[in-house]
């Protein structure tokens, strides 16, 4: 055991002197409760330390022992459906023992000592093995097999193989690697600051299908791809980030909640265990690892957690897994790397962040991509990386959303804006932009419709042209537009609230697949292109704007996804009341309501 | 073992520097004898070897280098508590100071407390109804939330607050209810009108107050918070109380934490306060909620004034995201003296969903909250509109709008001080309103609701 002493105490940091050959990043424990701590520092003997836990009580003398190793994950089964803390700790067993309050100096491995794991073999003895081949598998939950993988560093000839019930530590496989025998069990140990290995990088490709119809149809992100979301309080960022979580088609969801609200995390915790995933029909937590570090749990913990977060995701990528990591909030994590630069008396750069930030935030977001993992398979795997900014009063000028802005290619630009006037999700259409259109064009166009990317186009170039026709209504009055105009100016209204618009506490427009936003999206653009045929017609816009379709094509979202032949009868609907000429007396227009009825009765 | 040291080195505004100290603790609790024999308190900032940084939560004033003696008491602030301290009025620190009996404590605990164990918290569900139509129709307030009131200079957040610690109640429940109110800097003039406002509502037996007023020593301003969610705590969660904590004002806290923070020369952040401000607040903010299997529940009312205003400073911003939603008064309705002047559209209740609906409060809450919410903000866009354009330039649409929206502000905000409405008088009001606009508009609200709640009423 190694041990030196505390000669100072600041708030989280402390420092230690006589520690025996410390290492940057080493993970120490300090004083009689073995607060677990970092060192961030080294100055001749003094180490300066993070410390995790509230400091409170510790002074000079206290003791400081060395672990002598970096700050470490536990990777393995067990960890999907576990809810952890910064410094993986396991929540929920902390509770059991240990009360209601996260007391100091709480130790719990991250992964069970005990529960036992079905292990079957993929290998045989003699086969030559290096790092990442897959030794074999483990149900770990329902819908997610886990693939034991050789750790890094073990390469050589299986000399023993067993397969049946065993905990992690178990020995499940035996390597000769020519310098001895390497025992191998079902758990890895990698330092979270380090990016784990692969062979190489890829461009994305493929969308990440989120089923929220501005994201995919507008802004869409790729599987390995980054995104941030800024949002100033208030303009519904955490009800967005929730939703992605819940339906984007990754197999993997990791969720950091980093220095955020503590009842927000609990409805995370409460309501993923009770939500279904959409694709498999079983329980949304069967694929998820939640990290719970709110705003009033130690702050050095809370800077640790964002990679945790991301060794994590890196383990299940090497598996060859789609992997979405979202981090709320990485200002929240900014801060933390402020407030102990600050106690480490570094020269400030920007408003007090340390000048280091901008590299650090790359880093993290540069650890997701599309790679090709190790192992002989040369299989894939992504990690899609989407973290929320919070700008103080939701200036994006400030240095965190600036350095993030440089590294990330999607944003989704929250506005409080459009939160007040109860447009959620509250993403701007004019502010926002992915830098992924080209890859998932090609993917629409084989996948979904070949006419998505000119479609698309169109309604985008409306709803730019509504905000510019929209300085004219409020100068000069609607009545300065022409017909042509009020049409596209009704058009981008129903582009509003009629697609971008989508309700994430309603059952069936929480998600929409593709399929059904290129079909709702068409819907809408037909509209107004059979209405501008009727105009050059000669109609007047007023006969073309009060019809019941209107109405139906509000309704259409909530359209439930097995009968998207609806669509089709809608859109002959919609032909059919726009160039029918008016026979109906002027008075039933204004009554919408029993056109509503007199239309259902014919259909 | 109380250890004593006249080794004073430095005195530099709040901050005292001691040397040859032995053992010393972060964080520990220490007790300054001043030169004329009174006593203060102060706890341990920073400690390096022998070197021990205090800060002073008396004023400095009368400090002397050669005799001031400093005695380390080997804990940390702590606040006696039991059943007793209901009706009782403390000082910021926590020693009573309504002449009334002693305390006997059952217990001791530490002011700091400890954090919860996010998965051991449980979700606000539960509906508080204040009897502000803008709060509980549009902003809920629900059981375990912080909800800030977000005010300025001038304007009534005190008698807003009072009024909500009066009238708030859990609907369909007769639980124990307290309230523990703590003032951080008002005037003695604010703290009498809250005595007052207790005592004539009979309200003072239940309810504990900590008063920390302006010419109180600025430092003293950083314990009281603290002091008042510990009793908060106490209450909750073992003597199984609903508790409401009502914090006023969290700006001039947040001044004494930037005064220490000057005085110990540290880097500051955002116009000065220290980088740690959020972690700071967040460890007062968070110490409202639910615990499983608890009965009591701590829901936060905190209340500050933002300089000149401004929402993005750094005050109202940080405390905004890590509160659950805010209040804000508008002055632009205070000049028109409608009362409450709350600001609905900036406001924001993040917890109202889960709080609302079947069960809760009724079926048609949420739709009909968020039909008045777009259809005021659509109103206030047209008045504006109306206000460069002149009353012409509106569409007869518009125009029903600006009607709907001034009738919302009379109806609907305003109201009486002393006047308690029930969550159904709200919900009626609203749908009456309603009625001005053309029934095409009503998007966001079912058919059949408009039919049961608005237009049964007019058949009739």
């Amino acid at each position: 055991m190694k041990e030196g002493y505390v000669v100072k105490v600041a708030g989280p940091l402390v420092v230690a002197s006589g520690l025996p050959d410390p290492k940057m990043y080493d993970l120490v424990k300090v004083g009689e409760d073995r607060l677990m701590g970092e060192i961030i520092e080294l100055r001749g003997d003094r180490a300066s330390i993070q410390v995790y836990e509230e400091t409170s009580g510790i002074g000079p003398g206290d003791v400081v022992i060395s672990t002598g190793e970096p700050l470490s994950v536990e990777l393995g089964p067990g960890l999907l459906t576990s809810i952890y803390d910064g410094v993986q700790r396991p929540l929920d067993t902390i509770m059991d023992k240990y009360g209601n309050y996260i007391t100091r100096g709480v130790e719990e491995p991250g992964l069970s000592r005990t529960r036992k794991w079905n292990f079957r073999a993929l290998v045989k003895v003699g086969d030559a093995v290096e790092p990442g081949d897959v030794l074999g598998t483990v149900p770990e939950t329902k819908v997610i097999t886990h693939r034991i993988m050789v750790p890094a560093g073990v390469e050589g000839k299986i000399t023993h193989i067993r397969e049946g019930e065993f905990t992690v530590e178990d020995t499940i496989a035996v390597v000769d690697s020519g310098g001895g025998d390497v025992q191998v069990s079902m758990m890895q140990k990698w330092p979270v600051r380090k990016a784990r290995l692969y062979v190489e990088k890829r461009p994305p490709v493929e969308p990440l299908v989120t089923g929220q119809r501005i994201v995919d149809t507008f802004f869409p992100i790729a599987k390995g791809g980054t995104a941030c979301v800024p949002g100033p309080f208030g303009s519904g960022k955490t009800v967005l980030q929730h939703a992605i979580a819940k339906w984007a088609n990754s197999q993997i969801v990791i969720f950091v909640g980093c220095g955020e609200r503590g009842n927000e995390m609990t409805d995370v915790l409460q309501e993923f265990p009770e939500l279904t995933d959409p694709y498999s029909g079983e329980p949304l937590m069967l694929r998820t690892v939640l990290i719970a570090n709110t705003s009033n749990m130690p702050v050095a913990a809370r800077e640790a957690s964002v990679y945790t977060g991301i060794t994590l995701a890196e383990y299940y990528r090497d598996m060859g897994y789609d992997v979405t990591l979202q981090a709320d909030s990485t200002s929240r994590w900014a801060e933390a790397l402020r407030e102990i630069s600050g106690r480490l008396e570094e020269m400030p750069g920007e408003e007090g962040y340390p000048a280091y930030l901008g590299t650090r935030l790359a880093a993290f977001y540069e650890r997701s991509g599309r790679v090709v993992c190790l192992g002989k398979d040369r299989r894939e795997g992504s990690i899609c990386s989407i973290g929320s900014v919070s700008p103080p009063g939701g200036d994006l000028s400030e240095p965190v959303t600036q350095a993030t802005l440089r590294v990330v290619k999607v944003f989704w630009a929250l506005e409080d804006r459009l939160a007040f006037a109860r447009h959620f999700p509250a993403i701007s259409w004019m502010n926002s932009y992915s830098l992924y259109l080209d890859q998932t064009e090609e993917y629409w166009g084989d996948e979904v419709d070949a006419t998505y990317a000119a479609l698309r186009e169109e309604a985008m170039s409306i709803l730019q042209r509504e905000a510019e026709l929209q300085e004219i209504v409020r100068l000069i009055g609607v009545e300065a537009l022409s017909d042509q105009e009020r049409l596209l100016m009704e058009t981008a209204k129903s582009l509003r609230e009629d697609f971008l618009q989508q309700n994430a506490f309603d059952d069936a427009d929480a998600f929409t697949s593709l399929r059904k936003q290129f079909l709702l999206l068409r819907l809408i653009m037909r509209f107004h292109a059979v209405a501008n045929q009727e105009l050059e017609k000669g109609r007047g816009v007023e006969e073309l704007l009060d019809l019941p379709i209107q109405e139906e094509i509000a309704r259409a979202k909530f359209m439930p996804e097995d009968q998207l032949g609806g669509f089709d009868e809608l859109e002959e609907e919609l032909v059919r009341q726009l160039t029918a000429r008016v026979e109906v007396p002027q008075a039933r227009i204004h009554e919408p309501s029993t056109a509503v009825e007199t239309a259902a009765e014919g259909a | 073992m109380v250890k004593e040291y006249l080794t004073v080195k430095e005195i530099v505004g709040p901050l005292i520097l001691l040397q040859g100290v032995e053992g010393a603790k972060y964080n520990e609790l220490v007790e300054v004898e001043f030169p004329d024999g009174s006593i203060g308190l102060g706890n341990v900032l920073e400690v390096e070897e022998d070197v021990v940084l205090l800060q002073s939560f008396e004023t400095t004033s009368g400090l002397n280098i050669a005799e001031t003696r400093v005695r380390f008491t080997g804990r940390s602030l702590e606040l006696p508590v039991c059943k007793d301290i209901l009706g009782r009025v403390f000082d910021g620190l926590g020693r009573p100071m309504d002449k009334g009996p002693r305390v006997i404590p059952e217990k001791k605990l530490d002011i700091n407390g400890s954090p919860i164990n996010p998965f051991a918290r449980d979700y606000p569900t539960d509906f508080i109804q204040t009897g502000i139509s803008a709060i509980d129709g549009l902003n809920p307030l629900v059981r375990g939330q912080k909800l800030p009131i977000f005010s300025g200079a001038g304007l009534p957040h005190n008698r807003i607050a009072a009024q909500i610690a009066r009238q708030s109640g859990v609907l369909g429940e007769t639980e124990d209810f307290a309230v523990v109110f703590a003032t951080m800097g008002i005037t003695f003039e604010e703290a009498d009108f809250f005595i007052r406002e207790f005592r004539t509502q009979a309200a003072l037996e239940r309810a504990v107050l900590f008063i920390n007023l302006a010419d109180d020593p600025a430092i003293e301003r950083i314990a009281t918070p603290r002091m008042a969610l510990t009793a908060a705590e106490y209450l909750a969660y073992e003597q199984n109380m609903q508790v409401l904590v009502l914090l006023t004002d969290m700006t001039y806290y947040c001044e004494a934490l930037r005064e220490i923070s000057a005085a110990r020369k540290e880097v500051p952040g955002r116009r000065g306060y220290p980088g740690y401000l959020y972690t700071d607040l967040a460890s007062i903010y968070e110490r409202a909620g639910r615990i499983k299997g608890a009965k009591g529940s701590i829901t936060q009312i905190p209340v500050l004034s933002m300089p000149d205003d401004d929402k993005t400073h750094p005050i109202p911003d940080l405390t905004g995201y890590i509160t659950e939603g805010q209040i804000i008064l508008s002055r632009e309705l205070q000049r028109r003296g409608v009362y409450p002047p709350l600001d609905v559209l900036p406001s924001l209740s993040r917890l109202k969903e889960k709080g609302i609906g079947e069960g809760k409060t009724r079926e048609d809450h949420s739709g009909l909250s968020n039909q008045l919410f777009s259809a005021y903000a659509r109103g206030k866009e047209a008045r504006e509109l109306a206000v460069i354009l002149g009353e012409a330039a509106l569409s007869e649409e518009d125009k029903l709008y600006v009607k709907f929206s001034d009738a919302f502000e009379e109806r609907f905000i305003r109201q009486g001080e002393y006047e308690n409405r029930s969550i159904e008088e709200t919900l009626s009001i609203g749908w009456e309103l309603l009625k001005i606009l053309p029934r095409s508009e009503l998007k966001r609200v079912k058919e059949e609701q408009i039919k049961k709640y608005m237009e049964a009423g007019v058949s009739r």
